[in-house]
């Protein structure tokens, strides 16, 4: 049996124990890597140096040492995340081949832990698109129908863990871009609360929204990644001095007397037919194991995607103005050219035209004249929508929810449609404009065996809560 | 200028917090560092990097905030000023917009007409750009050093009417915030830095005028001149009919004018908002209360208070070094006059002060030593400048130097009385004048037997043994 079908916590204890070596994964993850170049999820592998680094676990072992919680993992990393020993591009020409001179906390944190970092996963430029289409080095293609998306940004940490080339993978998700490609991919994808992962190092793209989560193919072993990188840095302000409770351990509880919201707001017209079929089974199962199912009201979920957009694009204008050609990434400059034109230059032919459009329209909503109607009306349509969740959570204990309207689609389906494409996080906004806890699992495939995946919603800072429930859901699987 | 008009005047002030470390980072704050030194992934703006607020630059901006009699908010909020420009590595900076942390203030300074006071708006935090280097073989070049440098601006009301007025509560302003140890007050290095905004209305009306803001002037003097010129060319234009535009305007003090920058239509548009990165500031009410360090303008009346001039009290406020000095020679038991006039002839002459720093050559210990001896008439305040300099740049005391040299007092009247008895002898011509009144002839005498015993001798006892001996002549 491979190594890489093994749950994480299994492994993580094989190589502690002896019986496969890290050095060993790393050749099996790297192979795999190899074998399915052809999904385009990974911009750059680090060889040579997840070799290396294998063999020095595997000598610390040898020499009596207890490895860390991810002993020998491979795990891929987002390539919105700053690394020392791989570049970090962010999914855009503007960064080709560029190299931070430091690492985010969550890079360090996974080392720490003695995992694998084998490389580093396609994205949508800038974390901006549903699709992985937006990437600057070509779309990343789903592993169950290579024809069709695998949901985005995150779309190549999704195919790495779904494609079996890891066993985990890193990515951001600022409004649905880990939970969405996960429910594509059939992969479990976790949106920790705002300010439980630290930000630090990562590309941002909306900073108010934007949080670092784990993906796995089990929920115990996203739990046990969520574990390593969670927790205070003292480097990001926003990241909460609250306490790391045990993951794990929540995976194994029960779910009786557990009340599971279930907002209708979320099963309205846009909805696959399918999907709704595999979602309302999978909250069906959960009633059967003893949670009782409470239908809650939402009421402002229909206003999640126009506040977004206002916030994300504006959050965005302001966090992508560093990239201007002056200290790092892409020049273009012409001999005898001014400052302007070396900005304008630079920024034209380093982004990307949905990274263009979203500056434009963040640039806008900040506007003098335009700013209340927009960004101030935004902040207000936020906190109502903060609100629905306060008032559902005094009724309830999680929410169920579609992740996405519907499967993967194919490439190409929506690239014309901004809009179309905007719709595809319609189920995942709310949570990340109220900063709460979310996880997206796969709860079955439509008959053109596409992964359906179903969200969870817990309150801020109750991860244990969602990963209790999720588990319960893996476990009842049919 | 005419009468009828009335310059409005409001400065805003920029000054450099004396932190150790940056406003957001770790980096330290020194100047002239070799370029690019003073710089990490936060300063720098590079991808994934955030900041962090540096407690000690709040600290400091409570401090002045208090000082200036302005209101603390609880709560306030960092905003991102968007705009590009290649000294601004993140394409915005941090400041502080709708929320400020302090607000509502005022300042007392000594204006042309005796004691004004003058509104202060608001204080708020920001952090500082880097340097643009122009020139440098065709390429423009950027330190970013100084970028994330904590700053506070301090904007003040439009209360102000003259450049002199404006010189004057800018040195005011100076010295609390440097008596705080808030401010170095160096306006050469840019860590005291203004921008004035000037208009001019016709006496009595309510409205202000349409304003012109001048931008970074750096010395008092060139602050109140910019302002002069400006107010003379506003009015020059109104008086022919014309109309003063919105604008921002340099000063070119070679030129003797303000030229315009950039018009209101070519303003940024900053697009402000709430910084995301940094949660709200709630104060500390820690911070709020204990005491604040003496400011100058209630030192000045406690030496006053203490004997010394009007002057004496300005001069040894002029530096919290020299006040430092002062105070600490007094504490030393050396009386308030005598301590005052010898750090203001002596102390003085060689002191070297850069910033918050002052070498000022010796000790308290020193100069109260010194004091104590002449006092006791132990030496003569000839012999007192002849200690001083021996022992000025050293670390030996008065005492010694006057032991080792064998310095003292001739007060012995057996050794003075020839001296004097030979002077009133032989210059019978002066002790005429002496006995017809003029008194200031004593001097001439006093001064020769000075001379004679080369300022060993007790003045006062010279000067009574030769009152007695012109009075015993004539009788």
């Amino acid at each position: 049996m491979s190594p890489l079908s093994l749950p994480i916590a299994e492994l993580a204890r094989r190589v502690q124990a002896g019986s496969v070596t890290a050095e060993a994964v790393a050749r099996e993850s790297l192979k795999a890597i190899a074998d399915r170049r052809g999904l385009n999820a990974f911009l750059h592998v680090s060889e040579h140096a997840t070799l290396e680094h294998a063999s020095a676990l595997d000598a610390r072992r040898a020499r009596g040492e207890t490895l860390g919680a991810l002993a020998g993992v491979p795990i891929a990393i987002k390539d919105a995340l700053c690394t020392l020993d791989a570049p970090t591009t962010c999914g855009s020409k503007i960064l080709a081949g560029w190299r931070s001179p430091y690492e985010a906390t969550v890079v360090s944190r996974l080392r720490a832990a003695d995992a694998l970092l084998v490389g580093k996963t396609n994205m949508d430029e800038f974390a901006m698109g549903s699709s992985n289409e937006n990437s600057a080095f070509g779309p990343v293609k789903n592993p169950w129908d290579e024809t069709r998306i695998p949901g985005g940004s995150s779309g190549g940490s999704a195919v790495a863990v779904a494609a079996g080339m890891t066993l985990g993978a890193l990515g951001s998700d600022t409004g649905g871009s880990i939970r969405q490609p996960a429910a594509l991919t059939g992969t479990v994808g976790i949106k920790p609360s705002y300010g439980r992962v630290s930000r630090y190092g990562l590309v941002a793209f909306a900073s108010s929204l934007d949080q670092v989560g784990p993906f796995a193919r089990d929920v115990p072993s996203a739990a046990r990644i969520l574990a390593v990188i969670a927790g205070h840095d003292p480097r990001d302000s926003t990241s909460s001095a609250a306490a790391v409770p045990d993951y794990e351990a929540a995976c194994q509880r029960d779910v009786r007397g557990l009340r599971v919201g279930v907002p209708e707001d979320y099963f309205g017209p846009g909805l696959d037919a399918e999907v709704a079929d595999h979602v309302r089974a999978a909250i069906a199962r959960l009633e059967a194991d003893g949670a009782c199912v409470v239908p809650i009201a939402m009421p402002h979920t229909r206003h999640g995607v126009a506040t977004y957009y206002v916030l994300a694009t504006a959050e965005a204008s302001s966090n992508l103005a560093r990239f201007d050609g002056v200290r790092f990434g892409l020049r273009e400059e012409r001999p005898g050219s001014d400052l302007g034109t070396l900005y304008d230059s630079t920024r034209s032919a380093g982004f990307g035209p949905e990274v263009k459009r979203r500056i434009l329209l963040g640039t806008f909503v900040l506007s003098a004249g335009y700013y209340d109607a927009y960004y101030a009306q935004a902040q207000r349509v936020r906190a109502l929508i903060r609100r629905d969740f306060e008032r559902a959570f005094a009724q309830v204990d999680v929410i169920a929810t579609p992740t996405s309207p519907t499967a993967a689609f194919p490439l190409g389906e929506r690239v014309a449609d901004p809009l179309a494409m905007y719709l595809a996080d319609v189920y995942t906004l709310p949570a990340s404009l109220a900063g709460v806890a979310a996880l997206s699992l796969p709860v079955g495939r439509t008959r053109s065996r596409l992964p359906v995946g179903l969200q969870l919603i817990a309150p801020a800072f109750a991860e244990e809560r969602l990963l209790s429930v999720a588990a319960a859901c893996e476990r009842a699987a049919p | 200028m005419p009468e009828r008009w009335e310059a409005v005047i409001g400065l805003e002030v920029h000054a450099q917090l004396l932190t150790e470390t940056k406003l957001f980072c770790a980096c330290a704050t020194r100047f002239g560092e070799e370029p690019n030194r003073n710089v990490c992934p936060v300063c720098l703006g590079l991808p994934g990097a955030l900041p962090v607020l540096n407690r000690h630059a709040v600290e400091l901006a409570v401090r002045a905030a208090r000082a200036v009699g302005c209101a603390l908010h609880d709560l306030s909020v960092f905003a991102r000023k968007n705009y590009f420009y290649p000294d601004l590595p993140k394409g915005y900076q941090i400041s502080q917009y709708e929320r400020p942390l302090a607000t509502g203030g005022h300042l007392e300074f000594e204006g042309e007409g005796g004691r004004k006071r003058a509104g202060i708006t608001r204080i708020h935090m920001e952090e500082d750009a880097g340097k643009n280097v122009h020139g440098v073989g065709g390429d423009s070049l950027v330190d970013l050093n100084r970028a994330g440098t904590p700053l506070i601006e301090i904007v003040g009301e439009p209360d102000l009417r003259s450049g002199a007025e404006a010189a004057a509560y800018l040195r005011a302003l100076r010295d609390v915030l440097v008596f705080l140890g808030v401010n170095d007050g160096n306006l050469e290095e840019g860590s005291f830095r203004c921008d004035a905004n000037v208009s001019v209305r016709q006496v009595g009306d309510a409205k202000l005028g349409t304003r012109a803001e001048i931008k970074n002037v750096n010395s008092f003097r060139f602050v109140q001149r910019a302002i002069e010129l400006e107010v003379a060319r506003q009015v020059a234009i109104l008086e022919s009919g014309g109309r003063v535009v919105q604008e921002t305007r340099g000063f070119d003090h070679d030129a003797g004018r303000t030229y315009s920058l950039r018009s209101k239509e070519e303003a940024h548009d900053y697009r402000y908002f709430p910084d995301p990165d940094l949660p709200p500031l709630v104060l500390d009410p820690a911070l709020k209360g204990g005491e604040l360090p003496e400011l100058p303008a209630a030192k000045r009346a406690r030496y006053q208070a203490l004997g010394l001039t009007p002057q004496a009290a300005q001069v040894l406020t002029g530096h919290p070094g020299i006040a430092r000095f002062f105070e600490r020679t007094l504490a030393l038991g050396a009386s308030p006059v005598s301590a005052a006039n010898l750090i203001q002839t002596e102390v003085l002459r060689d002191a070297k002060l850069h910033g918050l720093d002052a070498e000022l050559g010796v000790t308290p210990e020193q100069v109260a030593e010194l004091l104590r001896l002449t006092e006791a008439g132990t030496i003569s305040g000839k012999q007192a400048k002849e200690v001083f300099v021996a022992v000025a740049g050293t670390s030996r005391m008065p005492s010694a130097v006057v032991e080792e040299r064998g310095l003292r007092v001739v007060s012995d009247e057996g050794q003075l009385l020839p001296l004097c008895q030979k002077l009133v002898a032989e210059n019978p011509k002066q002790v005429e004048q002496v006995r017809a009144g003029k008194k200031s002839m004593l001097g001439f005498f006093v001064g020769q037997v000075m001379k004679q015993t080369g300022g060993a001798a007790d003045p006062k006892l010279v000067s009574a043994l030769l009152e007695r001996l012109i009075a015993e002549e004539k009788t």
